[in-house]
């Protein structure tokens, strides 16, 4: 066409800045989303969201779990459809039905969960879905010097022979973040980047988003941790609810202002506590070895105590062995080596169920595989773990009567919603859900409770029920231990800290140490 | 043991060991996509049925072949179907594909040649033959490398020589090419292939396809290569042997074909023992040789398992709506 | 709108929507038959007809469902610990040992209701026996139990070759089968059952083994949902990880379900050989560990369903049977066909008719 090499020239000057008209394309929105509706069944995810974000900018999302966020962004990737709205890349709508229009306009996406292959090397996984023809032998060599070129500009060093399985979380999220560069995002939306990385792996990752916005990249940034919005952000969202609340420029609203939108009311972020008043040991950890199902050493030589009446807390990046730590005590995984006493009896190696009877109550991290079983009515579960016992049913059989009459106590005293042992719990929400395991932990007056992240994704008023009855707990003369990666949960609940890193214990301080201090235990740096 | 013996017995153990090398190969292309499909046995049959038929009727052997091919991929498209696409659950997909064969064949067997299940006998042209390879007949006499060369290595089908072929094919289909580290990811994470823009449905029908056309060589193999007809039931369990060696060689090419030639080798010793008196016990009871493949699966079964690590994501439809 | 998430009633789940699935298998069934040259609405006639249509139909009809009873039942407890148990057929074939050897060592001494509770237990015993190598080869080892049973169908079948050719063979005899047991190694027929609705049994061996299918069909109910070791099964079916949290045995928990499984399995056999034929015959089982599969599935692995599934195929079964004598082309093959479909449609593809079922919901529920 006659058209053409005009047109092509006329492109080629303006993105080599050789016309710098003042067209309305670079005045235009990197994003815009209008209007964008989004149902789940009953669940309405997402209510006429309206989102502006300008161009070479980093703009946070922030909400409470469940707020809309994530939804909002698989729409934007093309992972869901909206049922309305429209969106717009630079001025133009866009219609995003799957994740090929997303790359093919630009946006790239660094997951939660990283969508990595374990066992393909680091090449590979960029590689995948643009290796360059039907060979993968042709595409190689530009492959590798493409992906040097982004780890050279970005400051993304890895090794692009390794495999993915062996390397740290830290790395593996740069590749996450290069396969979105090498498919030529121009829109980069992190989801909760930094839920896995030490203080330390955050800044570097911070450095490196502020280099990509210099360079003209556009980031969305959805993270429910207020400080990272008011360290890194230019801009912020608050969604609440499946709406979007507000929108404001970070550098002026203020942590507070930013928690109350996300809530609509004050919120208390400390949890109010006496002193404590800690008695006898009741669980003495030793030695503990514990390896994970691939035979690597996840706690290393690990000691010590928690006594009565007290809550330690163990702080830590997630994957430095806290996990397996927890499974190594409620009797889930058999450690390698050392020894467990609970209330002076050795308990290694015993399984849960005889754990239980030792008096050990334990809330798992994982509520919806481990904690619950979602497809049973939520009286089956407040019995999960305790099921043999004998005031639930003589001999072999249950007795559904005692049983439900028991759900329906626990509902009342932890204010369940909705209050029904007959439904389904994967019917009900996820701080609700949380309750009924609370509750049933708890209801046992155990002598010692272990806990793995009791809130996360949890709303923020069964947080505080939540955080008031471990308080409770150890009130009433009960051991506590706490793990989170939720800094500010274990500082606020616990009375002495214990920082992991690598499997090791690194250090212990009191419930009042700063959070500096900590932040470099976690990161493996003095103790 | 006399060295004649020795060479009928590795004749017959590679004869033995084509139908299941061709479906291993199979089935390692859908476990390698993270689709688990015990749905073999019926592919096998299926397929063995219409090449016969195919052959008798048309006296050409590759019309067989082609018609064998074809049904195969038909199967693995309902599998497909159920599993991919209605995120059914894989294992019953084929354990009723299986019913279906089997009960299939026999019925449209009867009712077409009339015979109690079996297909009329496959004329010469409408069977492969056996291959004579250059310098077979000279060779013959030379000590050792002659009774190999001549008995052994000559005189199969090329059926029997293509499915030697298929292994560095496989081999390099899954690590040289794009289809195949595609395949590899999305039986892995197939969420990794899906943000990377590439669609997991028909990634996992392509690989279905794959294991069709490679099914479709087993049951022809069965019908009118190595016998002359289709005979009720014929496949006998050798698809769910062939998943033994898959599982037994950690879904690798390579190993696959060593794992079918063991089967094989297992089978024809078998085969020669039958009848005969071993020391202390006298004569064996045909049953237990009847019975020594699949006592063999799970003694193999029992050994290994847990040192192999299957596709990531193996047997788990690929959901991302809630 | 996504329908996925769309809740439907339970009359829709559990009626209508197995109804459907149902109704495609025999759709596509009736393909087969019109291919082969039959009409289908005549032979559908033909068998509901030769199923129902008179009190020796309706005997046949219940003793087949009386088998398919038994191998649901053992599908269903196993499938509810989350494993796939395809060896039923092999179960029961050796079951059938057990009741037999039972029936041929006390018939001449005692009458039938002193034999038959040993029977229950001498089937139950061999059909665990054959359970219990793969159970425990995936207890221990992991080995896939899907693979191992299909194993055990094919090594008992030549096992019981064995034992009924070399060992129990009636010596001067051709047949490979045991000799007839007396009166005392018998279960009596249920004539009375059926003259109760005014009709005669004749021919047919409907026999008390149904009404102890029945009672197991209730004792299966308790176990699963009113006992704690039916809680740690469902737990361990859902999720391995809760069963492990709640310090249920994966383990202990696979052995035991296995072994019932195999048990109920194994009681099958007293259907045949002790209710029918009256001795131990090769194949006796005739396929119906295998219907046991499409049974549970339709049935959703409930004993309510099970029993209707049961008597479905029990009506295609005899249906079939009287059907051939009028159409020859048709042969009981036929039957592994629909039973094929049904687990295709009522197991892989339950779930292929929810989106337009929920539409159409959505519209006659919101019209409303």
């Amino acid at each position: 066409m006659a058209t053409e090499w005009p047109c092509a020239l006329f492109h080629i000057m303006r993105k080599g800045g050789l016309l710098s008209l003042d067209l309305p394309q670079e005045k235009e929105p990197a994003i815009e989303l209008v209007g964008i509706d989004k149902r789940f069944g009953a669940v309405h995810a997402n209510r006429n969201i309206n989102l502006t974000v300008a161009k070479g900018s980093i703009h946070g999302i922030i909400g409470e779990n469940g707020a809309g966020k994530s939804t909002l962004m698989s729409i934007l990737y093309g992972f869901y459809q909206a049922d309305q709205g429209e969106i717009r890349i630079s001025g133009r709508p866009v219609a995003i039905r799957d994740s090929q229009t997303a790359i093919a306009s630009g946006i790239g996406m660094v997951h939660q969960h990283f969508m990595l292959v374990e066992n393909f090397t680091v090449l590979e996984n960029v590689m995948l879905g643009a290796e360059g023809g039907q060979l993968l032998a042709k595409g190689v060599a530009s492959a590798r010097r493409e992906l040097k070129r982004l780890e050279d500009d970005y400051g993304l060093e890895v090794d692009p022979d390794a495999v993915i399985e062996e390397l740290p979380v830290g790395s593996q999220q740069r590749v996450e973040i290069l396969k979105a560069l090498y498919r030529g995002a121009e829109i980069l939306i992190l989801d909760e980047p930094t839920g896995v990385l030490t203080p330390a792996e955050a800044d570097h990752l911070f450095k490196v988003l502020r280099v990509l916005r210099d360079q003209g990249k556009t980031i969305i940034l959805i993270t429910h941790k207020l400080r990272e919005i008011m360290a890194i952000t230019d801009t912020v969202s608050v969604m609440r609810r499946g709406e979007m609340v507000a929108t404001r420029k970070t550098a002026e609203t203020t942590v507070e202002e930013l928690a109350e939108l996300m809530v609509g009311r004050r919120v208390l972020l400390r949890v109010e506590k006496g002193a404590a008043n800690p008695g006898g040991v009741l669980l003495s950890v030793r030695n503990l070895t514990v390896k994970d199902s691939r035979g690597v050493t996840m706690v290393d030589d690990v000691s010590f105590d928690v006594r009565a009446g007290e809550i330690v807390g163990i702080a830590g990046v997630a994957g430095n062995g806290q996990s397996e730590l927890l499974e190594a005590i409620a009797g889930i995984r058999k450690p390698a080596s050392g020894e467990i006493f609970i209330d002076g009896k050795p308990a290694a190696g015993i399984d849960p169920a005889g754990l239980r009877n030792l008096g050990l109550a334990h809330i798992p991290e994982d509520r919806h595989h481990m904690g619950l079983v979602l497809k049973f009515e939520e009286y089956e579960n407040s019995i999960l773990g305790y099921h043999r016992d004998e005031r639930y049913g003589r001999g072999a059989m249950l007795d559904l009567d005692a049983i439900c009459k028991q759900a329906e106590e626990q509902i009342a005293k932890y204010d369940i919603r909705p209050p029904d042992p007959r439904l389904r719990t994967a019917n009900f929400s996820g701080g609700n859900q949380q309750k009924i395991v609370v509750a049933r932990e708890i209801e046992r007056d155990p002598k010692m409770l272990i806990i793995g992240q009791p809130t996360r994704g949890v709303d923020i008023g069964a947080i505080e029920f939540i955080h008031k009855r471990i308080i409770e707990m150890r009130d009433a003369g009960k051991a506590v231990l706490l793990v989170s990666v939720e800094l500010d949960e274990i500082r606020s609940l616990s009375d002495r800290i214990l920082v992991m890193f690598a499997g090791k214990v690194v250090g212990e301080k009191s419930g009042e140490a700063g959070e500096q201090t900590l932040g470099l235990m976690m990161a493996g740096i003095a103790a | 043991m006399d060295f004649d013996i020795f060479i009928s017995i590795l004749g017959s153990a590679i004869r033995l060991s084509i139908p299941l090398l061709f479906t291993a190969l199979a089935g390692l292309f859908s476990e390698r996509a993270g689709i688990f499909d015990i749905g073999l046995e019926g592919k096998m049959l299926a397929s063995a049925f219409a090449s016969a038929c195919v052959a008798y009727w048309t006296g050409n052997a590759w019309a067989g072949l082609l018609a064998g091919i074809a049904i195969a991929i038909v199967f693995s498209f309902v599998h497909g179907f159920a599993s991919i696409t209605n995120r059914g659950n894989q294992i019953v997909s084929g354990v009723a594909l299986n019913f279906v064969a089997a009960g299939l064949t026999i019925v449209l067997g009867q009712a077409w040649f009339n015979q109690g299940g079996r297909t009329g006998q496959v004329p010469p042209e409408g069977r492969f033959s056996a291959i004579i390879l250059p310098g077979a007949d000279a060779v013959r006499e030379m000590p050792i490398i002659g009774p190999l060369y001549a008995n052994v290595i000559s005189g199969n089908n090329i059926l029997t020589y293509i499915a030697f072929l298929m292994v560095p094919v496989s081999w390099w289909v899954l690590y040289r090419t794009r289809f195949g580290l595609r395949l590899r990811a999305v039986g892995e994470n197939p969420g990794a292939v899906d943000t990377a823009g590439i669609s997991v449905s028909w990634l996992r029908y392509r690989a279905l396809i794959v294991t069709g056309f490679l099914a479709g060589f087993a049951g022809t193999y069965l019908s009118i290569a190595q016998s002359a007809a289709f005979i009720n039931n014929m496949s006998a369990g050798k698809g769910y042997i062939a998943l033994a060696a898959l599982i037994f060689a950690k879904w690798k090419p390579v190993p696959v074909m060593f794992a079918c030639l063991l089967f094989g080798f297992l089978d024809a010793f078998a085969n020669f023992m039958q009848g005969k008196s071993l020391p202390l016990i006298g004569e064996v009871p045909v049953q237990i040789f009847q019975a020594l493949p699949y006592i063999l699966t799970c003694v193999l079964l029992a050994g290994f398992i847990g040192i192999a690590r299957p596709p990531k994501a193996g047997g788990v439809p690929y959901t991302k709506e809630r | 709108m996504s329908t996925a998430s769309v809740p439907l009633p339970a009359w829709i789940n559990y009626g209508v929507i197995p109804l459907l699935n149902l109704m495609l298998a025999l759709f596509f069934s009736g393909l087969v038959v019109w291919a082969i040259g039959e009409n289908p609405f005549e032979a559908l006639q033909l068998l509901l007809v030769g199923a129902l249509g008179r009190g020796e139909g309706i005997g046949f009809t219940l003793f087949y469902t009386t088998s398919f009873i038994f191998t649901g039942l053992s599908v269903a407890v196993a499938i509810h610990a989350g494993l796939f148990n395809i060896g039923s057929e092999g179960q029961a074939y050796l079951g059938g040992l057990g009741a037999a050897l039972v029936a041929l060592a006390l018939d001449h001494y005692v009458p039938w209701y002193v034999t038959m509770p040993f029977a229950v237990i001498g089937a139950a015993v061999f059909g665990a026996a054959c359970a219990a190598i793969p159970a425990w080869l995936q207890a221990y080892r992991g080995s896939h139990i899907v693979i191992t049973t299909i194993m055990f169908n094919f090594i008992v079948s030549s096992l019981m070759n064995y034992v009924l050719v070399r060992l129990l063979i009636v010596p001067g005899k051709m047949a490979p089968e045991t000799r007839t047991f007396l009166e005392g190694g018998q279960l009596p027929k249920l004539d009375w059952l059926i003259a109760l609705f005014g009709g005669r049994l004749g021919a047919a061996p409907l026999n008390f083994s149904f009404l102890i299918a029945l009672v197991m069909c209730f004792l299966v109910w308790v176990l699963i949902w009113r006992t704690k070791l039916g809680y740690e099964m469902r737990t361990l079916g859902i999720s391995p990880s809760a069963a492990s949290y709640a310090g249920i045995r994966y383990a202990k928990i696979v052995m035991i379900t296995m072994l019932i499984s195999g048990g109920l399995a194994g009681m099958m056999a007293l259907n045949p050989v002790m209710g029918a034929s009256a001795r131990l015959q090769i194949e006796f089982v005739g396929g119906a560990g295998f219907v046991g599969i499409a049974v549970s599935l339709m049935g959703r692995n409930h004993p309510a369903g099970i029993i209707l599934a049961a008597l479905l195929f029990g009506i295609l079964y005899q249906g079939g049977a009287e059907l051939s004598f009028d159409m020859p082309a048709i042969t009981r093959d036929m039957i592994v066909v629909i039973q094929g479909l049904v687990i295709l449609f009522a197991g892989a593809l339950e779930y292929m008719l929810r989106p337009a079922i929920v539409r159409l919901y959505q519209q006659v529920a919101g019209g409303k």
